[in-house]
């Protein structure tokens, strides 16, 4: 077997999903080769080459791929998928706006959110928000897989994979970049954070949600909102934690605020340690929590900030 | 311009779902369907293009079993002008839909297709790019704005970190996230006007596509249940629980 991994980039660098991608590809055997395809990511295929058993990494470095836009990217992808069993790449927006247009235009099914390797051909994923999960078997010749990352512990750095240059240039005059605006933040990703601490309706207002701030800075915690909280206006929906948002496992998960719905629990049940704080007792969110704090999260918060 | 607009008929998102005893799919017998929600945006964000006055004719369809027809009188409902329905009690996965799709869009003619991002059933979030792909037009997913400027369209997209502004090239297609718009709730006398709107009802076959998939569900399993722990009484026993017992701290 052999699988070729699209590499995640942060801002050009090497995006942190990618080491759980390739542990994802190693369950599931054979040679894995990384494709890092950008504008400028010399940097981000070096560091991809350090990966724990890549065996080669192809760089596409041109403008053309300047952004990770779909069209692009899923025609390199065709060109590049021949030979290969196994597309993988990791279920963020980028790779689940790519990955799918790789299978239409092999004419094979694509498989999302992959959380578990039976084997080769046989996953586990979730379905209906992660209340049940589905086992299913591809007979497709060429896999093509987005992972979720919280599934499978990150490879190690250690590798020294080959380096080789993608000379592969497509056409784009259809899609263009116009901007992006990015949060500014020097907290850790939501995805990749040990301490998330989230807020819910209950928080109020969006100017609430600077309560958080302090203890977020206190434990190196990414900070996340509920569904309710963003659909409120309270805060953008890149914070947003659940079904429709960011799927999170850190070791610590501080809910302040959220009830606790299916489409929340569905985005950080697989969190090691969950608190829940919360003024109804009867909140759903408590039957999932490690600890539960019944209070005034408005007195509570300051609390916990001065004590930690 | 005409709109085409994609509607699926999925669970409630309220209900709780069981699995089979035997493990072979989810329980849906008498359950709660409706309208995934993301497919409501979709329809909102359509309807509302043609009061703009920037579309001419919404045109709605659905790939399903009969009942499926509700969610096409709901779209109606909501203002799309006609429906089709492309009926089949075959489980039709996204690529299946696609290929459909596809065979639409090349009658219809659209100038833009907006589909929900993802169906909060199988959770595949597929469908628009793969239908984006097999018709050869651009694609604009996770959209939370859509702005048409001539042949044009901007599309806000939700990614990871923040917001992307791309332009495509229309026709296109695009995908709706949550904060697009908020989907509007049917008038009585409109759910009567759309018992007379016009639906055509096809199959799979009328358009030569086969909804048979290589993949095939093995098995459907609950997951792990997450014991509830403790109640604690102030925020110093929770520090020390954290600290002492948990050990995250």
């Amino acid at each position: 077997m052999s699988i070729l991994v699209l590499a995640d980039l942060h801002e050009g660098q090497l995006a942190g999903a990618t080491a759980h991608v390739v542990a994802a590809a190693k369950a599931i055997g054979g040679d894995i080769d990384v494709l890092v395809a950008g504008e400028g990511v010399q940097a981000a295929a070096a560091a991809a080459a350090k990966l724990d058993g890549v065996s080669k990494v192809r760089v596409a470095d041109n403008a053309v791929y300047a952004h990770q836009l779909a069209e692009p990217m899923g025609a390199l992808l065709v060109e590049l998928a021949d030979g290969y069993t196994h597309v993988l790449a990791s279920a963020s927006t980028t790779g689940k706006n790519v990955l799918p247009r790789l299978a239409a235009l092999k004419d094979v099914s694509q498989l999302s959110d992959v959380l578990g390797v039976e084997s080769a051909d046989t996953f586990l994923r979730p379905i209906y928000a992660g209340n049940a999960i589905a086992t299913v078997k591809s007979d497709d010749t060429l896999k093509v897989i987005t992972i979720r990352t919280t599934g499978f512990d990150a490879v190690s750095d250690g590798g020294s994979a080959t380096i080789e240059a993608v000379d592969t240039v497509v056409e784009n005059s259809q899609s263009s970049f116009v901007k992006e605006e990015l949060a500014a933040s020097d907290r850790p990703e939501l995805g990749g954070a040990k301490v998330v601490i989230s807020g819910g309706r209950g928080m109020g207002n969006g100017e609430n949600f600077k309560l958080l701030d302090g203890i977020a800075d206190k434990l190196g915690a990414a900070i996340g909102a509920s569904r309710a909280a963003v659909d409120a206006g309270f805060v953008p929906n890149d914070m947003q934690v659940g079904q429709t948002g960011k799927i999170v496992a850190p070791e610590l998960y501080i809910a302040v605020g959220i009830s606790g719905a299916i489409q929340h629990l569905a985005g950080m049940k697989d969190s090691k340690v969950i608190v829940a704080i919360n003024k109804d007792d009867e909140a759903p969110i408590f039957q999932v929590a490690d600890y539960g704090l019944v209070g005034d999260l408005f007195e509570i918060l300051p609390e916990l900030e001065s004590k930690l | 311009m005409k709109i085409l607009v994609a509607v699926k008929r999925v669970i409630d998102y309220n209900v709780k779902i069981r699995v089979k005893a035997d493990h072979s799919d989810v329980d849906l017998t008498n359950v709660k369907m409706a309208m995934n929600p993301f497919c409501e945006i979709a329809v909102e964000e359509a309807v509302r293009l043609k009061e703009k006055g920037v579309a001419t004719e919404v045109v709605a369809v659905t790939v399903g079993p009969k009942a499926a027809q509700e969610q096409l009188r709901t779209a109606l409902a909501l203002g799309a002008d006609r429906a089709i329905h492309i009926e089949t009690d075959e489980r039709a996965e996204s690529l299946a839909v696609a290929k459909l799709l596809a065979k639409v869009v090349e009658e219809e003619q659209p100038g833009l297709v907006v589909l929900g991002k993802q169906a909060i059933d199988t959770d595949n979030n597929q469908t628009g790019q793969m239908l984006a792909a097999l018709t050869g037009l651009p694609q604009g997913t996770f959209a939370s704005e859509v702005a048409v400027d001539g042949d044009k369209v901007n599309v806000t997209r939700e990614i990871d970190g923040g917001l992307q502004t791309i332009a495509l090239t229309l026709p296109a297609i695009v995908t709706t996230d949550l904060r697009l718009n908020e989907p509007r709730y049917a008038k009585l006398p409109d759910i009567m006007k759309a018992k007379k709107k016009p639906l055509d009802v096809k199959t799979p076959a009328d358009y030569g596509v086969e909804v048979a998939s290589k993949v095939s569900l093995v098995k459907v399993e609950s997951p792990a249940e997450r014991k509830g722990g403790v109640k604690v009484a102030s925020v110093d026993e929770l520090i020390d629980k954290l600290k002492n017992e948990a050990k995250v701290l």
